[in-house]
């Protein structure tokens, strides 16, 4: 029967592609060894990380980790560094971080203390607190006026958490909907499905902008959170990697980081040439200029 | 009713759609019948002359695989595999795979129980003679089931297989769930972003029911075809 | 294994308040029964008299059954259900689409309806196999017994033919609860969106996924018990079945 053992092996070989190449070390050891470094992004979250007129993805978030990358290309000796691009969701990305099929997911994902149990965190590239949007004509401005409507919030995302906890603990009846992505949760605002998205305002602000007609949203009066840390996403447990992540961005953040937010927060991006119109706060100035992985929102002063 | 149909939205896609989208449905599709065809016939071969314990695992696998919703196992794929690498290569961290290597060995996996199923029934259905005629004449099992038995049973088969194969290309439009750029994924992100969910979703219906419906003409046809007059 | 495995979970409260992550999985489980039992209905209903349209002698209630067959045969489910969920309100007059987005369980009427056509259409294929498998002079002794031609169908046509079909539609209702799955993605908290929950909340993912594996595996293998239990109930001694 040795056919089938064959058999066997040239089907498992035919399937994984340098299945062979053992590896070794931490997140560097692994990108020497294969030349290559894998990006988490993601599909809506403009302006941090979404996709162009291209499908390519672009923002502010991947501008930082391509200078991540130029840091690791630096230190590793790599001129030729391949970079591959793995879209995520925020229901999958911390089991594909845990797993290595990306090392470092630029986006918006927000740095808690729940979360840094699983994963870790380089400095903070954004403060946004968790609100949500509603048609204008729907009249809801508190989170009590949702009481017994169906709302929409992202699998996998704090707000959907947030929302949950609000939801148990006022006993509003919501019915909760878990959509795919963020652009799905304003999709199913804006055709009526649902009627509110539970998102942060900046995710928000960025794809009312977009959408077909952004009068006919309103922002509530109410948030289900104050403004908390976005930051890169790194795998736990891996200090150098960390170290030179975290010196890259601080570096970054205190050199060039106003410019880069005026590129993405205070002039036209594409695909479509609008403008987030959000001029860098004084929080926000703080951040930059005195770089931390704080998961606490109270240390950013607000 | 479709006064609003925006078929410039569809125009403006459609490099998007097929360049990425349809090359990615259809490398899937093909390489994940072929590889499950492979462990498909292996997997029947052993729990036909396999031995018991051999037998029983192949079985136990090929009835774990029919009792599960794909989707799930699409999951469970995405998140293990790189555990599962790390474990046979003795390996410090996971083995990055990736999503399209997730996805094919996902399929490859799934995909090898039906296979499996077929070509065991085709097998049983080549008269046992046959495969004694061949040891009589001096020739090994496997000699026997490559020059004699499989031949038989691809050429009857191949109608029940390319069916299956029609199935496994509708079924990769799961991978949507995974967020890969297949041709429903394409879709979908084009959808989502332009705020076209009618105009997309319509013409990605009517691409996969062209194919499938031309696909299962065309192998109806070979149906009559291939019989082999018994 | 880099992995932390906590297999108390499942005993954990979970974020959603009111139960533990076991209630979350009972919960879709639920759902899923729900789901499968409603489509299936469906299926076999559509399914029966598509199947039986398709073997009558009038050519265009053939040609309408075989249409029906092929274009839900040939369209993934996924985009079945997104036409349903997505596009149809979208077609349909706007009072009708604003009362079927304001559904409060959208979802999981969109997931039954379907689920059970598209499951029909395999179910009719496997009625007219049946039907057609019947000796030709079944047909010709109910009618010539003074049967009318729905008298014939109904008395002796159909009890044999599904006798025959019992086995592939075991497989067919399996396959029904499997598929069920598929309308995670239009929002609806089945036993597998329930399990990836899990994992959003608590990050366990293996633990949340082995959960929903053994419940499939447990609900599909009484599934098929049962199925055969009514085939050997069904059996007519020396008919049917090898």
């Amino acid at each position: 029967m040795r056919i089938f053992s064959r058999l066997a092996l040239l089907s498992l070989a035919l399937v994984v592609p340098g299945i062979a190449q053992a590896q070794s070390g931490g997140t560097l050891q692994k990108i020497k060894e294969t030349g290559t470094v894998a990006i988490g992004y993601r599909e809506s979250s403009a302006p941090f990380s979404y996709l162009d007129d291209h499908q390519k993805p672009v923002g502010y978030a991947m501008d930082i980790c391509m200078k991540v990358v130029e840091a690791v290309k630096a230190e590793l000796k790599l001129p030729n560094l391949k970079v591959e691009l793995t879209a995520v969701t925020s229901s999958n990305r911390i089991p594909l971080m845990a797993n290595g099929t990306i090392d470092l997911e630029c986006g918006s994902t927000t740095n808690n203390v729940d979360r840094q149990k699983q994963v870790a965190f380089t400095n903070t590239h954004f403060l946004t607190a968790s609100i949500f949007v509603a048609k204008k004509s729907a009249g809801v401005h508190k989170i009590a006026d949702l009481k017994g409507k169906t709302v929409v919030s992202t699998a996998g995302s704090t707000n959907i958490g947030q929302l949950n906890k609000a939801n148990a603990e006022q006993n509003l009846g919501i019915n909760i909907v878990p959509g795919k992505d963020h652009a799905e949760g304003l999709l199913m605002v804006e055709t009526g499905r649902a009627a509110a998205f539970v998102m942060d305002d900046v995710i928000v602000a960025g794809l009312v902008a977009a959408a077909k007609d952004p009068a006919v949203f309103a922002v509530g009066d109410e948030a289900f959170s104050k403004p908390e840390p976005y930051a890169i996403m790194l795998r736990k447990d891996d200090p150098s990697f960390k170290a030179l992540v975290d010196a890259t961005t601080a570096r970054v953040y205190k050199t060039e980081g106003e410019a880069l937010y005026a590129k993405w927060f205070t002039k036209p991006i594409p695909p479509k040439g609008i403008v987030m119109n959000l001029p860098l706060s004084a929080a926000m100035k703080k951040a930059l200029q005195n770089p931390s992985d704080n998961a606490d929102p109270a240390s950013y002063g607000n | 009713m479709f006064a609003h149909f925006d078929f410039q939205a569809i125009v403006h896609a459609l490099p998007y759609l097929f360049e990425q989208g349809l090359v990615f449905t259809l490398t899937l599709t093909i390489l994940s019948a072929i590889g499950g065809l492979i462990l498909g016939t292996a997997l029947a071969l052993v729990r036909i002359g396999g031995g018991p314990v051999l037998a029983t695992i192949a079985t136990g696998y090929v009835n774990l695989m029919r009792t599960l919703p794909l989707v799930l196992v699409i999951f469970w794929f995405y998140f293990m595999v790189p555990y599962i690498g790390q474990w046979l290569l003795h390996a410090p961290r996971p083995i990055k795979v990736g999503g399209f290597s997730s996805a094919l060995l996902t399929f490859v996996m799934f995909e090898a129980a039906y296979f499996s199923e077929i070509m065991r029934g085709g097998i049983q259905s080549v008269a046992r003679g046959q495969y004694a005629a061949g040891l009589a004449l001096g020739m090994t099992g496997a000699q026997a089931m490559r020059y004699i038995v499989l031949p038989q049973v691809l050429r009857t088969m191949l109608p029940v297989l390319l069916t299956q194969t029609i199935v496994l290309f509708q079924d990769t439009s799961l991978v949507y769930v995974l967020s890969l750029t297949d041709f429903l994924g394409a879709a979908s992100k084009i959808a989502q972003r332009d705020g076209r969910l009618v105009e997309m979703y319509c013409f990605a219906a009517l691409v996969y029911f062209a194919i499938c419906f031309l696909a299962s003409l065309a192998v109806r046809r070979l149906q009559s075809r291939v019989a082999i007059i018994r | 294994m880099n992995y932390h495995w906590n297999w108390g979970i499942f005993w954990d409260a979970s974020p959603e308040g009111g139960g533990t992550y076991a209630d979350m999985l009972v919960s879709g489980l639920r759902i899923t029964l729900a789901v499968s039992v409603l489509a299936w209905v469906i299926a076999l209903g559509m399914g029966s008299a598509v199947g039986v349209l398709r073997s009558l002698p009038n050519p265009w209630l053939r040609r309408l059954a075989n249409t029906y067959i092929e274009l839900l045969r040939n369209v993934p489910l996924l985009v079945q259900l997104f036409l349903w969920y997505f596009v149809l309100p979208e077609v349909v007059p706007e009072a009708w689409g604003d009362w079927l987005k304001s559904l409060r369980d959208a979802p999981f009427y969109t997931a039954v309806i379907g689920l059970g056509l598209f499951m029909s259409a395999r179910v009719a294929v496997q009625i007219a196999t049946g039907i057609a498998a019947l000796p030709r002079g079944q047909m010709a002794a109910g009618l010539a017994l003074g049967f009318t031609l729905p008298q014939t169908y109904r008395y002796v046509i159909l009890p044999n033919a599904f006798r025959v079909v019992l086995p592939p539609l075991t497989s067919e209702t399996i396959n029904t609860i499997k598929n069920s799955s598929v309308a995670l993605t239009i929002g609806l908290a089945e036993l597998t969106a329930r399990a990836r929950a899990i994992q959003e909340f608590s990050f366990q993912v293996f633990e949340a996924f082995t959960a929903a594996t053994l419940i499939y595996l447990a609900i599909n293998t009484i599934a098929t018990v049962l199925m055969r239990l009514l085939e050997r109930r069904m059996r007519v001694p020396g008919y049917g079945a090898k």
